[in-house]
């Protein structure tokens, strides 16, 4: 596919490391916040081919790891109402509220319907007027306006038995609370590409300043990350700390216009709670006044729920970068990914699951240049 | 901008469940769920040495005949895909799990499970894909079944097939037999059937010029059988796609598989279907490819022969059987990283980010 | 977060009042959602997240990338790269059949 393939390329990627390679005289640590860069760097061994002075602290950019354990329960409890289409991305279904999870409100009797778009499930909230169809709307700034769509859709149409259970997150909140953190060690930042395709760079530079950090808009695929990291160690080298946008094939200073002004209408600003972290003041979106009537949350009486999360494991950590998930000693024996203790175990791009999946042994060490292990020779770790 | 500090030490986060009370979707997934019901459940309760070897297909001995006996049922939706229908994937789905005994199936049987209201021109439709496959695949159905459950209880048409064949001689198929230096073969493109299903599925509907691979793979297997009887072992990647398949070998002969991911043959239109949705080929079903474990030295001589047959024109070594790390499937990717190829969960979602 | 992926616009349409568009991506190709992109022509690409186009992809930008990812080891080059040096000795396959990316994958590519 045009604009991926290219961005696949081992040559360059083997003069991007080179460059890497030639430059980092000391260790640094870099966080890349969203779980698809996460998912990238481990999909093809990435953090193996980097130096050993470059570490890759993955972030807490992963919408269904994040969605707080008290939403999870909201949803179920909707989708466990007879008359209810609950509607929901793929991925939501595995995640674990208390007791239980979407799949077995499903083996229930619950009509749990997973989409590819919120438009799909509008398109059934139209196709059945005598039932309720609630969109389970997660997701950071790059899924916030197709949901936010769908909704002003829905009043545009006048389908009023549609809702939308809303837990959006946004990025720069995020990036603040980390790096107010006691503990952080993050030394720069890879920024989600596609939450700056819509929102633009302008909420970056003020962090950069403010915490002295090195900010790189980042895309998705391995050139894309490399180049990110590249970026992000020649200013640390220097000792800059500038905002930088390394994705600018889908990245405009000003984001998308059209997008922001709906996300203005539909949203307003408010505090969050993050699975696993905790409340980040300014740290989500929800539905504003105008769209209230939409808030499934109201229109079915679940806004009194409230689930306090109980401390079992330890993904916090592995969210700040202060714990490597291998290094938790629940990962891979008590926890995994189909016995989650955590959210990053549960989402295939939770850090935790993604080194399971990919990386649960250190299977063999990088190549180094002239060095060439052969097929056969891979030592176990 | 918030100015509390958050002190994120403290960080935690719950423990969500342990065991399911009811099936899931997943336990039909043939991943990690489906082998837990069966190895957990249903081995125990029907006891038996024959089952506890789990292959694709049971090798019996009966008067003296090496036979190769299986049984499979057919729940797919819709009932007519591009490229097949449940018809087709009712003889070559069964006809495949014999083949993987190395054995020509010889007989099938056939029990429909037909919903009430269901039109008598679909399960005619039915029919004549089911007769045809058969035919094609040089077996006969020998006898059937009909029962008719109440209209909102089934989804129109559900098949179960068995079929029974004989194991040439000298061929012994199981996962024991893979030792370390054994050539991984797959016989062609992954991901097609898979792909076509999900594209006409409610909900994901995509265009893609993609039809299913449904095919039977008796004659494929003959003829690799004509190089040499001594293959390890032949596995169809169904559901859970390659990655399944791999893994079972893997943990059935304790030995290690290492694939080289470039090596792997994806059709663009699979890998693009699988980038939108955020779906690995390598866990897509497939239902006319097979996988292989051959000694090295007739490695070439067992991929000529395949790539001289129709069904395996796009055949190719894709990696090799290892002492290292027994019992997992390591990939080595394009860019010279590894990955665990982990056995599926339960069926694969689509994913958002 | 936000698996969104490139694709190229091949007809814009209306529905429900909506602008709509249908999409291939590389053989794929899905409806989606063109009012956050009211500009977007036909043969364009656009990056697109869950049935939305987000954003439109500049080619010259890629291009510029790319040759900026090609110019940086042609220092090395002169003295050998050990990168390609390693490449080259691992790219030995030990079996009967071609190498990898051949003819027929990289033509089904284009």
């Amino acid at each position: 596919m045009k604009y991926i393939d290219e961005f696949q390329d081992p040559e360059l990627a083997r003069r991007l490391l080179d460059d890497i390679h030639a430059t980092v005289t000391r260790p640094w640590a870099l966080m890349e916040v969203c779980g698809g860069q996460t998912h990238t760097i481990i999909r093809h061994g990435i953090d193996q081919l980097l130096p050993d002075l470059v570490e890759l602290i993955h972030g807490p950019g992963c919408p269904v790891c994040v969605t707080p354990l008290e939403v999870i329960d909201k949803a179920l409890e909707i989708a466990s109402r007879p008359n209810v289409i609950f509607c929901s991305f793929g991925d939501m279904l595995r995640v674990p509220g208390t007791g239980r999870d979407l799949f077995q409100v499903r083996s229930e009797g619950g009509d749990v319907r997973v989409v590819y778009s919120p438009l799909d499930a509008l398109k059934i909230a139209q196709q059945n007027p005598q039932r309720e169809v609630v969109f389970f709307g997660i997701g950071f700034e790059t899924t916030a306006p197709p949901n936010a769509m769908t909704v002003h859709q829905a009043r545009k149409l006048g389908i009023r038995n549609f809702s939308l259970l809303v837990s959006h997150v946004r990025v720069p909140p995020a990036i603040e609370a980390i790096m107010r953190s006691p503990s952080c060690r993050v030394q720069g930042f890879l920024a989600a590409g596609h939450v700056c395709s819509v929102m633009g760079t302008g909420e970056y530079p003020a962090l950069a300043e403010r915490h002295r950090v090195p900010i790189v808009v980042t895309g998705f695929e391995p050139l894309d990350i490399l180049e990110g990291v590249r970026r992000a160690v020649h200013q640390l080298e220097r000792g800059e700390h500038t905002v930088d946008n390394a994705y600018a094939r889908a990245v405009r200073p000003e984001g998308n216009p059209a997008a922001l002004a709906m996300l203005e209408d539909v949203f307003e600003v408010t505090d969050r709670a993050w699975r696993g972290i905790g409340v980040i003041p300014d740290s989500g979106w929800r539905l504003s006044e105008r769209y209230r009537e939409y808030d499934a949350e109201h229109r079915f009486s679940v806004t009194g729920i409230t689930t306090l999360e109980p401390a079992e494991c330890r993904s916090g950590e592995v969210l700040q970068g202060l714990l490597k998930p291998h290094e938790c000693e629940a990962f891979g024996t008590l926890c995994t990914p189909r016995n989650p203790l955590g959210a990053t175990m549960v989402s295939s791009e939770g850090a935790c699951a993604a080194y399971y999946l990919y990386r649960r042994l250190e299977l063999t060490p990088a190549p180094q240049p002239g060095t060439v292990a052969p097929l056969e020779a891979s030592p176990v770790a | 901008m918030p100015d509390t500090a958050l002190d994120i030490t403290g960080w935690t986060c719950p423990a969500p469940l342990r065991d399911r009370p009811r099936v899931v979707m997943g336990h039909g997934g043939g991943g990690a769920l489906s082998a837990e019901l069966v190895e957990h459940l249903f081995a125990p309760a029907f006891g038996g040495e024959v089952l506890s070897r789990l292959g694709d297909s049971a090798a019996v001995t009966l008067g003296g005949a090496r036979l190769a006996f299986s049984t499979d049922s057919y729940v797919v939706r819709p009932l007519f895909f591009p490229g097949g229908s449940i018809g087709d994937l009712a003889v070559n789905g069964t006809v495949n799990d014999l083949a993987m005994s190395g054995a020509r199936a010889a007989y099938l049987s056939c029990g429909f499970i037909l919903e009430e209201g269901v039109e008598i021109s679909i399960v005619a439709r039915v029919a004549e894909a089911l007769g045809a496959a058969a035919r094609a695949a040089g077996v006969e159905v020998a006898t059937g079944d009909t029962k008719v459950v109440e209209a909102g209880h089934g989804d129109g048409v559900y098949i179960n097939t068995s079929g029974i064949g004989l194991i040439p001689e000298g061929v012994d198929l199981r996962p024991q037999r893979v030792v370390p230096g054994d050539v991984v073969i797959v016989s062609g493109e992954i991901g097609l059937h898979g792909v076509a299903i999900m594209s006409v599925r409610e909900g994901m509907e995509f265009g893609v010029d993609v039809e299913s691979d449904c095919a039977a793979l008796g004659g494929l297997v003959a003829a690799m059988l004509a190089v040499t009887p001594d293959l390890h072992v032949l596995r169809d990647p169904t559901r859970g796609g390659l990655a399944a398949s791999l893994n079972e070998i893997a943990a059935a002969s304790g030995a290690g598989v290492v694939i080289q991911e470039g090596r792997i043959p994806v059709p663009p239109a699979v890998a693009n279907a699988c980038a939108i949705l955020g779906l690995d080929p390598l866990y897509v079903a497939n239902e006319g490819k097979l996988v292989a474990f051959v000694p090295r030295e007739h490695a070439d001589a067992v991929l000529d022969a395949m790539r001289a047959h129709p069904l395996g024109r796009h055949a190719r070594v894709i990696g090799e059987a290892v002492e290292a790390h027994p019992g997992l499937v390591v990939a080595r990717t394009g860019l010279g990283g590894t990955r665990v190829v982990d056995l599926p969960i339960g069926e694969q979602l689509p994913r958002i980010c | 977060m936000c698996l969104a992926v490139p694709g190229r616009v091949l007809d814009i349409g209306e529905k429900d009042g909506t602008r709509m568009a249908t999409v291939d991506f590389g053989g794929v190709q899905k409806e989606v959602c063109l009012e956050y992109l009211p500009d977007l022509q036909v043969g364009e690409y656009a990056i697109v997240h869950v049935g939305f186009a987000l954003q439109r992809l500049d080619e010259e930008s890629a291009k510029q990338t790319l040759e900026l990812f090609a110019q940086l080891g042609m220092l090395q080059e002169e003295f050998g790269d050990p990168w390609e040096q390693a490449a080259q000795a691992s790219g030995d396959w030990p079996f009967g059949d071609s190498p990898v990316g051949d003819a027929a994958q990289e033509e089904a590519r284009q």
